[in-house]
């Protein structure tokens, strides 16, 4: 196990050691200690690697990862996972706003609450939320999916595209163009799917499905406002 | 009807100034349709421009340099402040950002071959990289816009600059629209859409709000490129002086800023007319931002929007700029809107020189489109030549007036190079009206 302390050593160090690894195998898991909220940490990386961050984060935390699987043991500030391409990003805490904004690829799961803006223009990214997600969620997303155990806050998936929702508790409000839509046999197994890879205990039946009803599709003044 | 007396004349038809003739048919059209006008292209209106303003070359208290003998420099350096591989131009004149999906293949290809040539960096655009415009394009400047279309860490990594795209000048605070007569399979998937829908980009950013988060957004982006390459910002000019401040504040290494004339591939004309300030307009307040900062030429200054010959960038680079971008002078180095393909103009109802649906995908010349046998009209390598030859044409005239300035070096030329033709010129550039020593709003009146 490496161990990193990025208060003594800083965050450039991180950084530039963990992209070092890009191409290669590695088999040691590393571990940051005294993340203390710094912004950036373990981001662009490109590898299979273990890396296990010991409290919380800011901004962008596993921002753009490849391949990695990185575990916060703590809470994360905005933009976690950001434009995530694969790999694994596990928050055990809260997220704050756009977790996993324009994700590619990979899985981003969040073991509390996330804030405003989950999966913002996600184009191919998972995210599993064990909690709730707030207002905006999904918004003009493009691809991948979005399990959300808990609530979703006003407006999910407006101006959505071909991306798929998945609620089991409320939802106070649907943005523009989102439409629930039919849970079929293909879905619950796809369901299946991502909760177990979330770490969730939850059934699929007793989710909804959430879809665009692509109206927005085509420049309508009719749909304008 | 009562017969009119031949002996009172008649009142002679006058066209209202008001409602004009384009005013009237876009009302029609208006009422016909219920949709705005979408187009591309930049502002079309007259306003206050490098036009107005003239170099007083050296006389008796300034002595010029021999046109043809003595060396005049033009080359700059971008990404001084921060990056460890700042961006070695031959030429201040740069390609502007274009998107693939806007333009096709081969017309991204030549911008590319043309600008490695003439010994300047082209500039991606919304929808990503393109392995074509990598590969010919010596120097290329990566696009962060926020679509995100086809944004990839992999492309990040293999760019020479990353430029975060915060507004255009033809559209500041607007966002974008590529209609689906455009989305073929390659832009499609590229992008993450259906085929043939409509595409709208977003107007800001979907993970940073504000100059604060833009900081942190510029370190993210440093850190996963190693603190390597420049980061620019790019911003379309509304309140200059307090954008660029922030951008710098920000941690941005060169600032784009880019006039209401600047082009956009599609965007609704009332936005083009109606939203920004002039490119003349915005440079000296961007300067003025970055000398009260203790930073000018240390974060170096893009100007776009309305460049055209070597007048423009010498007069640009006289107010303060350290280099220029090109966006719409390229596309017509490339062909467009050539008057030999008029017959066909006709046929899409307008005419060479006015063509602007760039966003319809039909594009004679072959640059606006992803048909393949349209696109097939632009060979890459003839128009890589093309685009060499402007560029270089460009350069020796701005390298003429500089010379009969008494400068050896475009960035030795000075406002007080220059004077101003309109007292708008005058007051927008601040360089006296021609013949007298005054311009109106004398600075210190503050912006
Ligand atoms: C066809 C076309 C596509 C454009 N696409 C983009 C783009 O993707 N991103 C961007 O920041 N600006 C884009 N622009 C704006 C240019 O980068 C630049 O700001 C502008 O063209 C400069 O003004 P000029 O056209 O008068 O030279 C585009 C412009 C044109 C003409």
């Amino acid at each position: 196990m490496a161990t990193y302390d990025i208060e003594a050593d800083g965050l450039r160090g991180l950084n530039a050691a963990l992209q070092q690894l890009a191409g290669t195998t590695p088999n040691e898991p590393w571990e940051v200690v005294n993340p203390r909220g710094s912004h950036a940490i373990a981001v662009g990386l490109d590898a299979p690697l273990d890396v296990t961050i010991k409290g919380s984060t800011g901004y962008y935390c596993a921002g753009m990862n490849k391949q990695a699987t990185i575990r916060v043991a703590g809470s994360v500030g905005p933009g976690v996972a950001e434009n995530m391409m694969s790999g694994t990003v596990i928050v055990e805490g809260d997220a704050s706003q756009y977790a996993g904004a324009t994700g590619h690829g990979g899985l981003l799961v969040i073991k509390g609450n996330a804030s405003s803006r989950c999966g913002i223009s996600m184009k191919g990214i998972d995210i599993v939320v064990h909690g709730n997600i707030g207002h905006m969620s999904a918004f003009m997303a493009q691809a991948g999916n979005l399990v959300v155990c808990g609530d979703a806050g006003e407006a999910l998936g407006d101006s959505l595209y071909e991306a798929r929702l998945f609620v089991r508790g409320s939802v106070k409000s649907l943005g523009a163009d989102c439409v629930e839509k039919e849970m079929r046999p293909e879905h619950l197994e796809l369901l299946a799917d991502l909760l177990e890879r979330g770490g969730c205990d939850a059934r699929p039946e007793e989710f909804r499905r959430y879809g665009s009803a692509r109206k927005l599709y085509h420049f309508n003044i009719d749909n304008a406002y | 009807m009562t017969d009119h007396d031949p002996r009172i004349p008649r009142t002679a038809p006058i066209q209202s100034a008001t409602f004009s003739n384009p005013i009237n048919a876009e009302i029609r059209r208006a009422a016909a349709t219920g949709i705005y006008d979408i187009r591309g292209g930049g502002a079309k209106r007259r306003v206050p421009h490098f036009d107005d303003l003239l170099f007083l070359g050296a006389s008796v208290s300034r002595y010029p340099l021999e046109g043809y003998r003595e060396a005049c420099g033009t080359n700059v350096t971008l990404g001084t402040r921060f990056a460890k591989n700042p961006i070695e131009l031959d030429i201040p004149i740069t390609i502007a950002g274009m998107s693939f999906g806007a333009l096709s293949g081969p017309a991204k290809e030549a911008l590319g071959r043309g600008a490695t040539l003439a010994g300047t960096s082209t500039t991606t655009g919304d929808g990503g990289m393109t392995p074509e415009e990598r590969g010919h394009s010596a120097k290329l400047v990566y696009q962060y816009l926020p679509s995100r279309y086809g944004m990839n860490p992999d492309d990040l990594r293999r760019a020479d600059a990353i430029e975060v795209v915060v507004g255009q000048g033809a559209k500041p605070g607007g966002g974008g629209m590529l209609l689906g007569q455009k989305i073929d399979d390659r832009v499609a998937e590229m992008r993450t859409l259906p085929k043939g829908i409509d595409q709208r980009s977003a107007c800001r950013h979907p993970d940073w709000t504000g100059p604060d988060d833009l900081e942190i957004k510029i370190l993210e982006l440093r850190e996963i490129t190693g603190w390597r390459v420049p980061i620019y910002v790019k911003i379309g000019a509304t309140r200059p002086y307090f954008d660029v401040a922030l951008a710098v504040k920000a941690g941005a290494d060169v600032v784009v800023i880019d006039g209401m004339q600047g082009g956009t591939a599609a965007t609704q004309d009332v936005f083009i007319e109606h939203v920004g300030i002039p490119t003349l307009a915005c440079i000296r307040p961007a300067v003025k931002a970055l000398q009260d900062l203790g930073l000018h030429r240390e974060v170096q200054l893009v100007v776009s929007g309305g460049i055209r010959t070597g007048a423009d960038v010498a007069k640009a680079l006289a107010l303060g700029a350290d280099a220029v971008s090109i966006g719409t002078a390229a596309m017509v180095a490339l062909g467009d809107n050539d008057p030999k393909y008029e017959a066909e103009y006709n046929a899409l109802g307008t005419t060479a020189g006015a063509y602007d649906d760039w966003h319809e995908g039909n594009d004679p010349a072959g640059i606006t489109t992803q048909n393949p046998e349209l696109a097939a009209r632009l060979d890459p390598v003839e128009g890589g030549r093309r685009l060499r030859n402007y560029l270089n044409v460009m350069t020796l005239e701005a390298q003429t007036i500089a010379r009969a300035c008494g400068h050896n070096h475009l960035h030795h030329l000075e406002p007080e190079d220059l004077c101003a033709l309109t007292m708008e010129a005058a007051a927008m550039a601040q360089v006296p009206l021609a013949g007298t020593d005054w311009y109106p709003g004398k600075p210190g009146t503050g912006y």
